[in-house]
């Protein structure tokens, strides 16, 4: 039988299941499949904290949301046009974002009367007519699984875990994905255990027939290619991306890189990343706490390398005193705040734009420090070498303010060419710079206002630097009160003269009234939002901030250039109070601080009412 | 130079081209602790050894914490950093891990050392990084004018203590064999000869070496350490811990007594075959950490010298081995292929 094959533009899936289920791994394979078919994809993993909550309970529900299409996309998508549940907790969790008309996909095997009670369902609603607005395909995932897997020598409880590659199977079929590199994948897996890697494959081939063989399905459908720009493709999270980006910046400034870590969520990945790649020269130190992370960075940095610390808000806080001391002594550092929500441990898998204050204050006395934020997953690559460019020229350190969202979201990556990146070294100073063979450790370069770098092994530049203010020039220990505002202001300086380029607009029509403003994270759905508004006839412009210190020159002058700028931050309007307080403009400031990024539907709400107010 | 200084703790650390002077470790800052504080004959006994070395001073590197004891970065004319309260171990620890061929020095005091910053010092020791931690121990805090400290005695009256403390001191040998450190050694500021011949051995020792050294702080907590610097009661309570050698003072000894535990007791008491002889590579730490409870009570018998010095990996040895084992076995990291691994799709 062949089945009618329906063309779509784009489609946005949900996997959801216990935390056991297996749903991020079939979520990452069902995009590797989708990458290699050529969709433009965006992807938003969503899990709990707990390792393994109690099994099949709300709290222990896990999901991964991937939205592909054939054309260029920028978000993970609001409302997801199929939900695939493996259990009554999955559906009831995720049953309120699904529009009308959605298709669901549920594990019948697990909606027994008791997974029902535990997540208070008095009657199963597979049968009770109260998903009647949605199209729900009955399938029982764990027996079909379990009879396919009959021949295999593997456990019952093995043979019931490759349901999620039953699962991956079917939508494979139902969307027309190319199966081998799964195949590829299961077998590299489970390489120490052929039987299972046998018994997965066929789950997966079963999972396949079953969706071209039963009445369940009458249609399948297609999404096209996208048409991205030529070039070779991978996908990449967010994490990934800043790791790569690091090694990148390493060879680039031809400086060693050397990690300080202490693990955290979502920043861990970062390290696990990092830890991989020995053969740069990269050495990965996990310390006993933020706080030597964070110091040991620092030290080899004194030493000439590129020091790095990977972090969230948590750890931020307790590596404040240190980044003081960067800041003091003037080193090279970057700092990475992969933001999560807060205070305190917070939501830690849920994301979060509520350290940017943290990173531009939270130290004792006048401490600038630049900060820059990546926009999307890909653009972390971008961002940490831009970090380390500003870290190397200025000898300063640096925020790299990722988040949750950028972490573990992906999307595909046009790879660059090495050759292509920026060349980012700097030289050590070798020579003495004052009179009679004096070695002057805070004599700037006049220019950028940096101060010589001259690491140890360098003979006649010894010298001592350290937390306590120095004299401007020799850099020897001071109280002179002239001296000390005198510095005070050198470092102020040094920060507000690095090279940051314009702030770009975007506005098609060139005479919109309204500028819709972002950074870090919120670039995507802005960006959908904004689109939709101007599909409708809207008139709005966009730009986005990815330098927060210093902000670009032409700020100011862009924000007064509009008659109302909308801010829409996932803090409590943090950048908002910044610029009107530094460009007394009156921003309006949209928040929502749920742990999940903005919904392009909801902002394009948002930015229609504010044009509509003009 | 000793032939086993290049076989080991300076191993990657390159020679001096010409002969050394003390005149060359001494930076042109005005030195400014008290007038009669401790830390000045620690300064002249360091300055006057490290040519004894033969390394070159620019690969020598001094880190510290906060404190008076802190400041000695500042009165070196080598590299260093005055870092931030408790933090030196770590700071080193990055600077000694990416920089094998530098000499790495951490300066700290007893409240730097055991308050604030006590987690770094138990991981340097237990990963075994190569830095040498001089512990400059007045029992007080010294900078912040005369707050009882983790060495305080029990009991001690101080300003923030004015009827005395009532927490028990750490005992920084017992807490440094305890978190596994390889080398562990106390001498005492006003004997130069003694602190130079530890100073020696751990310079020597591979891996991270912790010396306590008993300092006066003559404002604070004046005499503290008097009983081992008087004539009249010094040569009693000293015992000195030499390796192949038993362990005695003038009159009192170490005995191994009937329910196996290790008292000082008086020398005379019993024939000397019997007194226990000192064995520093001792792989089992149990005797030197008995050896570290003798200062116990009051100051009887006070150990000097090196309590503990076994071979281990040093931690930077370690991680750098794995680097070049990572580029022996797969060539070395090539950007290209980096960036292109994983799944990857071409767009035309
Ligand atoms: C974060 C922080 N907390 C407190 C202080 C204040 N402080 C400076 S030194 C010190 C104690 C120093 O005692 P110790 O380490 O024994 O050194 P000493 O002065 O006795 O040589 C304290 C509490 C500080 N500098 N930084
Ligand atoms: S206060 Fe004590 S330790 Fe500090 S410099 Fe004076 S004498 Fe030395
Ligand atoms: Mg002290």
């Amino acid at each position: 039988m062949t089945k009618q094959v329906r063309q779509l533009d784009r489609v946005i899936i949900r996997f959801a299941g216990d935390s056991g289920d297996g749903m991020q791994l079939t979520g990452d394979r069902f995009t590797a499949e989708t990458a290699e078919f050529g969709n433009d994809i965006s992807t938003l993993p969503n899990f709990p904290a707990e390792i393994r909550a109690p099994a099949g309970t709300l709290p222990g529900v896990s999901s991964f949301q991937l939205h592909f299409a054939d054309h260029d996309i920028l978000t993970p998508g609001d409302a997801p046009n199929v939900l695939v549940a493996m259990n009554p907790a999955a559906l009831k969790a995720n049953l309120g974002d699904l529009p009308r008309g959605a298709d669901i996909i549920v594990n019948t095997d697990e909606f027994t009367k008791r997974n029902l009670q535990k997540v208070g369902y008095d009657s199963n609603p597979l049968e009770d007519g109260s998903l009647e607005q949605w199209r729900v395909h009955a399938v029982p995932l764990t027996s079909l699984t379990v009879k396919a897997l009959e021949g295999f020598d593997i456990s019952k409880k093995d043979a019931e875990r490759a349901k999620n590659m039953f699962a991956l199977g079917l939508l494979s079929w139902l969307y027309n994905r190319p199966t081998e590199a799964t195949i590829r994948f299961l077998e590299t897996k489970f390489a120490k255990k052929p039987e299972i890697a046998k018994a997965n494959i066929a789950a997966f081939q079963a999972g396949w027939n079953y969706g071209e063989t039963t009445e369940s399905f009458s249609v399948s459908y297609e999404v096209k290619p996208a048409r991205l720009a030529p070039g070779t493709y991978r996908n990449i999270t967010g994490n990934q991306a800043l790791a790569l980006g690091l090694v990148a910046a390493s060879v680039r400034s031809g400086l060693p890189l050397f990690l300080g870590s202490y693990p955290i969520t979502p920043a861990s990945d970062i390290l696990h990343e990092l830890s991989k790649h020995k053969r740069f020269g990269v050495r990965t130190f996990q310390a006993e706490d933020e706080i030597a992370g964070v110091g040991a960075a620092l030290g080899a940095s004194f030493g000439g390398s590129l020091g790095v610390t990977t972090t969230s808000g948590p750890g931020v806080v307790l590596k404040s005193e240190t980044i003081g001391l960067a800041v003091a002594t003037e080193l090279p550092l970057i700092i990475v705040d992969v933001q999560r929500a807060g205070p305190s441990t917070g939501m830690p898998t849920k994301t979060e734009q509520a350290d940017l204050l943290l990173a531009l204050f939270g130290r004792n006395g006048e401490s600038p420090v630049p900060v820059v934020a990546p926009a999307t997953p890909s653009d972390c690559f971008d961002a940490a070498i831009e970090a380390a460019r500003i870290a190397l020229k200025y000898r300063t350190p640096v925020f790299l303010l990722s988040d949750g969202y950028l972490a573990n979201g992906s999307e595909p990556w046009r790879v660059p060419d090495p050759d292509e990146l920026p060349d980012i070294s700097v030289p050590f100073t070798t020579e003495p710079n004052g009179e009679n063979g004096a070695f002057l450790p805070f004599k700037r370069d006049p220019e950028t206002l940096a101060r010589p770098w001259a690491v140890p092994g360098t003979a006649g530049l010894e010298h001592r630097i350290g937390g306590l203010e120095k004299s401007d020039g020799a850099g020897n220990i001071s109280y002179d009160p002239d001296n000390h505002d005198l510095m005070v202001r050198l470092r102020q300086a040094k920060v507000d003269g690095i090279d940051v380029p314009d702030l770009e607009v975007d506005d098609p029509t060139g005479d919109a009234r309204v500028l819709v403003l972002g950074w870090g994270s919120t670039y995507g759905p802005i960006a959908a939002a904004v689109r939709r508004v101007r599909a409708a006839g809207g008139k709005v412009a966009q730009a986005h901030l990815r330098h927060l210190n210093p902000l670009p020159k032409n700020t100011g002058d862009v924000l007064r250039s509009y008659d109302k700028v909308l801010l829409p931050e996932i803090n409590l309007g943090q950048l908002a109070m910044l610029l009107r307080a530094r460009f007394l403009v009156d921003v309006i400031s949209y928040n929502r601080v749920r742990g999940l990024p903005f919904k392009a539907q909801e902002l394009a709400g948002v930015i229609q009412d504010v044009i509509d107010s003009e | 130079m000793s032939e086993s200084l290049n076989g080991k703790g300076l191993r990657l650390v390159p020679k001096a081209d010409g002969k050394q002077t003390l005149k060359d470790f001494k930076s042109d800052q005005e030195v400014r602790w008290c007038p009669g504080c401790g830390d000045y004959a620690i300064l002249a006994a360091v300055q006057s050894f490290l040519p004894e070395l033969g390394i070159k001073r620019e690969n020598i590197v001094f880190v510290s914490g906060i404190g008076c004891s802190s400041r000695f970065p500042y009165y070196m004319n080598t590299y260093g950093i005055h870092s931030i309260h408790g933090r030196a171990p770590a700071i080193a620890t990055g600077l000694a891990a990416s920089r094998p061929d530098l000499s790495v020095w951490v300066v700290t005091g007893d409240g730097d050392a055991l308050s604030i910053g006590g987690n770094h010092l138990i991981h340097a020791l237990r990963r075994n990084i190569n830095l040498k931690i001089l512990l400059f121990n007045n029992r007080i805090y010294g900078l912040t004018k005369g707050q009882y400290s983790p060495t305080s005695e029990l009991g001690k009256i101080t300003k923030s203590t004015p009827m005395g403390s009532v927490d028990r001191p750490f005992n920084p040998i017992s807490l440094a064999i305890g978190a596994e450190a390889s080398f562990v050694a106390r001498t005492v500021d006003s004997d130069r000869k003694h602190l130079q011949s530890v100073l020696r051995a751990a310079a020597e020792h591979r891996g991270t070496a912790l010396v306590e050294i008993y300092q006066n702080c003559p404002i604070f907590n004046d005499n503290a350490f008097e009983d081992l610097k008087d004539p009249g009661t010094r040569d009693d309570i000293t015992l000195r811990l030499e390796h192949g050698k038993p362990i005695v003072s003038a009159t009192k000894a170490v005995r191994r007594a009937a329910n196996g535990a290790l008292p000082g007791v008086d020398r005379a008491a019993g024939p000397e075959e019997e007194i226990l002889v000192h064995d520093v590579h001792n792989p089992d730490p149990s005797v030197a950490f008995a050896l570290s409870r003798l200062d116990e009570p009051a100051f009887q018998h006070v150990p000097i010298g090196v309590f503990r010095s076994v071979d281990r990996p040093a931690y930077e040895d370690l991680m750098n081995e794995q680097i070049e084992r990572a580029i022996a076995e797969q060539g070395r990291g090539d950007l290209r292929e980096l960036l292109l691994s994983g799944d990857t799709w071409r767009v035309n």
